[in-house]
């Protein structure tokens, strides 16, 4: 007898899309009633409004996983500061892991709060040209548990992109949780009214996480998400006495680069463990400026490169477009 | 009047194994948790609520199992050395398993309560229940629908960072 319920990709269309309560997926789900009777479409008006208030932001990258624990916000961290040294451009960072928001501590910013202005909420700046929102800035204790449901969680994030005055951004990264779901749906929708350039997806070298990575990769294929690339956190140990290489988290199934090799996706570049990195992270400061000298902030460096020279070409190929 | 008998109404204990933060071993732990109880000769279940990224058949080798129906609802897959383990996760009712199970809260729900009061548990000492990442929809939606039954309590897993 085969399951009840038909799973082969089948996803939930969105509460406000056109298909809400009609695709066929929406069979069986216990609110199919409640969006069939339903809008017929996403806010036309909404959209307008985020596709204004994003105008102004070049370039967006999402850093996503599947797997929890891989080192995204530390990743997404990371690329904000690397991007952020160039001090002509303007970095945004926005966190919308909203029931575990680690980057507030990454970024040292733990306490902060969230200014309104006439133009909006005022994301927290770090540097001048690098400004930060999470959820974590808007909790009277960093121990207050954010216990919510999808729809609810769809809503903060809308807000963090309609109501935050982002001012002119060169590169808008945003974090993401683990999974593919509420989240991962609603960034996605509601980017799409200005343009994503792509996905970098992070994972570490064991096959417990790349089963999960690839259903991610899965993802981002079905909505049409271009993926930059992959990298594989975590890879390899480097005792700095004995100069001896482990794999603490050994690649039993060829780690990210047969899987990158498999899905023809790019591997970005691989980061070895460093116990300064968790460090830095605790502590709120940036690995890459405290341990220059690490073969882990080599291998970030290049990557970022990467990133940034993807997204440039990304642009000149659009503007001869248009 | 005749009550029907519930699926979890042969199970004593249900231990949540809970995080808040990805990637800290959960699914590591309720896996050894429920091998290290089966050793001990206990009856145990694993139900796994991380409904987008499924470890556990992996972890007990039987990520190309299925499942089937009996006249009390789904019946679980049976694992570990003597086949005495008895699973249910998602990752079973995948066609492929590479899918990504893209679903809102809504649906998650859904199959939550089904995981819970349709799988044919039997009689168990312990059941173990993984759960992903988070304080959203499944660990809502999961003790929910536990609460009318015998809620033991919850581990924490962490790291030290």
């Amino acid at each position: 007898l085969a399951a009840q319920l038909s799973l082969s990709l089948a996803e939930c269309p969105g509460t406000g899309s056109a298909q809400a309560g009609r695709a066929a997926a929406c069979q069986g789900c216990p609110n199919q009633g409640l969006c069939a009777a339903g809008a017929a479409g996403p806010d036309p008006a909404e959209v307008a409004e985020l596709r204004a208030r994003l105008r102004a932001v070049r370039h967006t990258v999402l850093v996503l996983s599947g797997k929890g624990g891989v080192g995204k916000s530390t990743f997404s961290a990371l690329l904000a500061h690397g991007l952020a040294a160039d001090e002509t451009k303007q970095v945004a960072l926005l966190d919308i892991d909203i029931c575990g928001p680690s980057i507030p501590k990454m970024m040292g910013l733990e306490g902060e709060q969230v200014h309104q202005s006439g133009s909006g909420w005022s994301p927290v700046y770090v540097e001048e040209n690098l400004g930060v929102m999470s959820v974590g800035f808007l909790l009277s204790s960093p121990d207050d548990a954010v216990i919510w449901r999808g729809p609810k969680k769809n809503g903060l994030i809308k807000q963090f992109l309609r109501d935050v005055d982002w001012g002119e951004v060169d590169y808008l990264i945003v974090d993401t949780p683990p999974g593919t779901s509420d989240e991962h749906l609603s960034i996605v929708q509601y980017l799409s009214a200005t343009h994503i350039d792509g996905a970098v997806i992070v994972t570490t070298p064991q096959e417990v996480s790349l089963q999960d990575v690839r259903k991610e990769i899965n993802f981002c294929r079905k909505v049409k998400l271009p993926i930059i690339g992959v990298v594989e956190n975590m890879s390899g140990f480097v005792c700095p006495k004995c100069k001896n290489e482990s794999q603490i988290f050994p690649p039993t199934t060829g780690g990210a680069e047969k899987m990158c090799q498999n899905l023809s996706v790019s591997l970005l570049g691989k980061v070895p463990l460093d116990p300064q990195i968790g460090k830095s992270c605790d502590r709120g400061q940036s690995f890459l400026a405290e341990a220059p000298e690490s073969p882990a902030t080599l291998s970030y460096r290049n990557i970022i490169q990467r990133i940034q020279e993807y997204c440039e070409q990304h642009h000149l190929q659009e503007e001869k477009i248009m | 009047a005749l009550t029907e008998r519930t699926n979890l109404a042969g199970v004593r204990h249900i231990l949540l194994v809970l995080s808040g933060k990805g990637g800290v071993g959960k699914s590591t732990l309720s896996t050894e948790l429920a091998l290290a109880l089966r050793s001990a000769g206990k009856r145990v279940g694993i139900l796994d609520v991380d409904l987008c990224g499924p470890s556990i058949p992996r972890m007990l080798r039987v990520q190309d199992s299925a499942v089937h129906q009996c006249d009390s609802g789904w019946v679980p897959v049976f694992v570990g050395q003597d086949k005495a383990i008895a699973l249910m996760s998602i990752g079973f009712l995948l066609e492929r398993p590479d899918d990504a199970v893209v679903w809102r809260g809504p649906k998650k729900n859904a199959l939550i309560k089904q995981f819970v009061t349709d799988v044919a548990w039997g009689d168990l000492d312990f059941l173990i229940v993984d759960t992903p990442p988070g304080t959203s929809d499944e660990h809502i939606s999961t003790v929910e629908a536990l609460r009318p039954h015998q809620l033991l309590g919850a581990v924490l897993v962490t790291t030290p960072q």
